[in-house]
């Protein structure tokens, strides 16, 4: 199993919002979270991240037989989780490539390999670079600054193309995004869907996953797993909404 | 948040490399500034019967002024009868003659600060004046640099041997009435780097003048002159260092620059003065003039300093734009963290037709560092079609630390031009977390987001220098370098 969650509690100052997750994901498999605001979606991919400020109260993460939450945001990167932020950050002066080489160096010397030199590292980025469809110029930018919306989207899909994690969080990819470029960033990711990674796309709402088609649809309500499914949940959920599955406001 | 900020604290709070003290024997002066005192300098020196009247009416005029409080900087008062104002290794009474003949303590000074002064082991393509306290203990590459025609040496050796001029320079950009500090320098200085390129001649490597405060209880005075003849080039570099002390040292010196018709100056600072511990105790005062003028048509003075040293810094490079379609430069980063105090910036006056300058300032405040950039634009009547371009960035990194920006522009003409920018940004949680993330350290995560920052800045800095600040910024050195 890539990866388990059992039982998982977390409070955000003292308030609980994650009561009690459990979750199986193999590799190879791509999974959707569906939830309305408030649900604690995003609360989840930051836990499984690592960012500080969320508590967890009981339960326990594995990622493969190691325990996740005893390891530190760049332990867990290093592992092979990747987080694609909702609101990717900026950074002034530092640019896109050489941003990605520290990453992936960083990573290579934790893992006791051989660090990239410049020439194999541009070799990378430019295959990645088209892979997923991203213009190579902007890999020369600094960091997100001045990207748009989607360009920032886009970036985020090119790193995790770069650094091929293990397990890739997808934090609302679509949000603020119309119609193409939810479709180039689909296509970034479904071009990354392989049988050594496991990937959870967190989402509110049902479009994405007509791009992205996921294996299985898990429903986030007020902290906890309402309903899984197949492919087909997401379309039911779509016609009914959050509303018939419980509490929560929608 | 307060968990990250304290975090990063830790990653800013390194030692101070620099901080040993060298146990050598000290020929000083008892503290106290008094015309005895000076004379007393002077007869050391063997000065010439004009630069002792010039010290004196220095001191005479210095008695009359106030200490200047404008500057956003916080100390109690220094007692100028505390300091003592000449201080000499003991074996330079006869000064060395060569290296062989130098104290080899002092050798290993230099060396343990990387700074060689073995021409053979030097940097390739840099020639250094190492002073050390009150007096310049060698210089290197003297006579491959005079088959050039090119004078590099101390202060003192200048006042001897090119007496006409140094008379005829010094104190014509920065006059002895100038300030309380430039002042008292005029009255006190003790030693310095003087540079002189003639006419047409580009210098082929990187001048550097390394000081180092050792002394207790001590001021180190220097005074610093540079001359480019017409359509000549020099690019110098002035690296600083001194002892961990419980007492706070002064540091006043006077920069002077003289750029003829089409001569160009780049003159590079690093400063790393003991900053004081971390709650404050010690630490150098740093209060220095340093001014440039570009006196022909065409001349071009650039200043680049990282400032990451000094319990306080009051420091304000400026250019002197007379000659038509001359340009002045500023580049500028300064560090405070721990309780660091800086009042920096620049002046750029304009007064030539079609003249044009360029000014980027990088602040960054950790801990509860205080800085403020102060400068000022200044475009005369005559300086018609002039053009400035300003812009100053603060970083904080923390939540005690405080950035000020305190710009003063006065334009007397309506063809010039000016542009100001100015932004504040906070190193959050939101980039560290981004960059962990992405497996990067949370110390590699600050010094790249430090190095971004910076980043315009170091990539004006010479090669050599460039590392140095890597060094003492902690920061790797994306793009600046290749």
């Amino acid at each position: 199993m890539l990866l388990k969650i059992e039982n998982l509690h977390v409070s955000v100052e003292g308030t609980p919002i994650l009561k009690g997750i459990d979750l199986e994901l193999e590799a190879g498999r791509v999974d959707a979270i569906m939830g309305p605001n408030g649900s604690g979606k995003s609360t989840l991919a930051h836990v499984l991240a690592g960012r500080d400020n969320y508590e967890v109260t009981e339960g326990r993460i594995l990622l493969g037989d190691e325990d996740l939450l005893a390891m530190s945001p760049e332990e867990r990167a290093q592992a092979g989780v990747f987080l694609a932020f909702q609101y990717p950050v900026e950074i002034p002066g530092v640019s896109n490539v050489y941003f990605l080489k520290a990453a992936v160096n960083a990573m290579r010397k934790a893992r006791g390999e051989e660090e990239l030199d410049a020439m194999e590292f541009m070799k990378l980025t430019r295959e990645k670079a088209k892979l997923v469809n991203l213009d190579e110029s902007l890999t020369k930018r600094a960091v997100n600054q001045g990207f748009s919306g989607g360009e920032k989207k886009r970036n985020e899909i090119f790193q995790m193309a770069v650094l091929e994690p293990k397990l890739a969080i997808l934090d609302e990819t679509d949000s603020g995004l119309d119609i193409d470029a939810m479709r180039t960033v689909s296509d970034g990711v479904n071009a990354l869907r392989s049988e050594e990674r496991g990937m959870l796309v967190i989402t509110h709402y049902q479009r994405l996953l007509r791009y992205i088609v996921p294996d299985r649809v898990h429903v986030l309500v007020d902290g906890r797993i309402v309903k899984s499914g197949d492919g087909s949940l997401a379309e039911w959920l779509e016609d009914t909404g959050y509303a018939e599955l419980g509490s929560a406001s929608v | 948040m307060a968990n990250t900020s304290q975090q990063i604290d830790q990653v800013l709070r390194r030692d101070y490399d620099a901080g040993f003290v060298t146990d050598i024997e000290q020929d000083t002066v008892p503290p106290g500034l008094s015309e005895d005192v000076i004379r007393f300098i002077s007869a050391k020196k063997n000065e010439p019967d004009w630069l002792v009247e010039w010290r004196l009416k220095a001191y005479r005029h210095w008695l009359t002024m106030d200490y200047p409080g404008w500057a956003n900087v916080h100390h109690p008062p220094i007692d100028f009868q505390a300091i003592s104002y000449y201080a000499a290794p003991k074996s330079s009474e006869d000064r060395p003659q060569s290296l062989d003949e130098v104290d080899p303590e002092l050798l290993r000074t230099y060396e343990k600060l990387g700074i060689p002064l073995h021409e053979q082991e030097a940097l390739a393509g840099v020639a250094v004046d190492a002073v050390f306290d009150s007096v310049s203990v060698a210089t290197t590459f003297k006579d491959k640099l005079a088959e050039k025609g090119i004078i590099f040496c101390s202060l003192s050796e200048a006042v001897r041997d090119y007496p006409e001029l140094v008379k005829q320079y010094m104190g014509s950009v920065v006059p002895y009435t100038d300030n309380f500090y430039a002042t008292l320098n005029s009255a006190v200085f003790t030693e310095g780097s003087f540079v002189y390129v003639p006419k047409g001649v580009r210098c082929p490597m990187e001048l550097s003048t390394y000081f180092r405060i050792n002394a207790a209880n001590t001021g180190q005075f220097e005074r610093t002159l540079i001359i480019a003849e017409p359509g000549s080039y020099v690019s110098y570099l002035e690296g600083c260092t001194a002892p961990q002390r419980d007492e706070n040292q002064l540091h006043a010196a006077v920069v002077e620059l003289v750029a003829h018709e089409e001569a160009d100056i780049k003159y590079s600072t690093v400063q790393n003065w003991y900053p004081g511990d971390e709650n404050g105790k010690g630490g150098i005062y740093n209060h220095v003039t340093k001014r440039g003028l570009c006196e022909g048509r065409r001349s071009k003075i650039s200043w680049t300093q990282v400032e990451t040293g000094s319990a306080i810094t009051w420091k304000y490079p400026s250019c002197v734009l007379k000659g038509d379609e001359s340009v002045g430069e500023f580049y500028s980063v300064a560090l405070t963290r721990g309780y660091q105090q800086a009042d920096t910036g620049t002046k750029m006056i304009h007064l030539g037709k079609n003249t044009r300058s360029t000014i980027i300032a990088k602040g960054i405040s950790a801990a509860h560092g205080s800085q403020t950039y102060r400068g000022l634009v200044r475009i005369g009547k005559r300086a018609e079609n002039s053009h400035n371009y300003t812009q100053c960035d603060s970083l904080l990194i923390g939540d005690k630390c405080a950035a000020h920006t305190v710009p003063y522009v006065e334009v007397k003409n309506r063809s010039s031009k000016l542009e100001h920018e100015a932004t504040t940004t906070r190193i959050g949680e939101d980039q560290l977390f981004y960059c962990r993330q992405r497996g990067l350290s949370e110390e590699d995560a600050v010094n790249l987001i430090v190095n971004g920052f910076c980043k315009e800045v170091f990539k004006e800095l010479p090669m050599e220098f460039a590392v140095e600040a890597q060094a003492l910024l902690g920061v790797s050195l994306e793009g600046a370098v290749g």
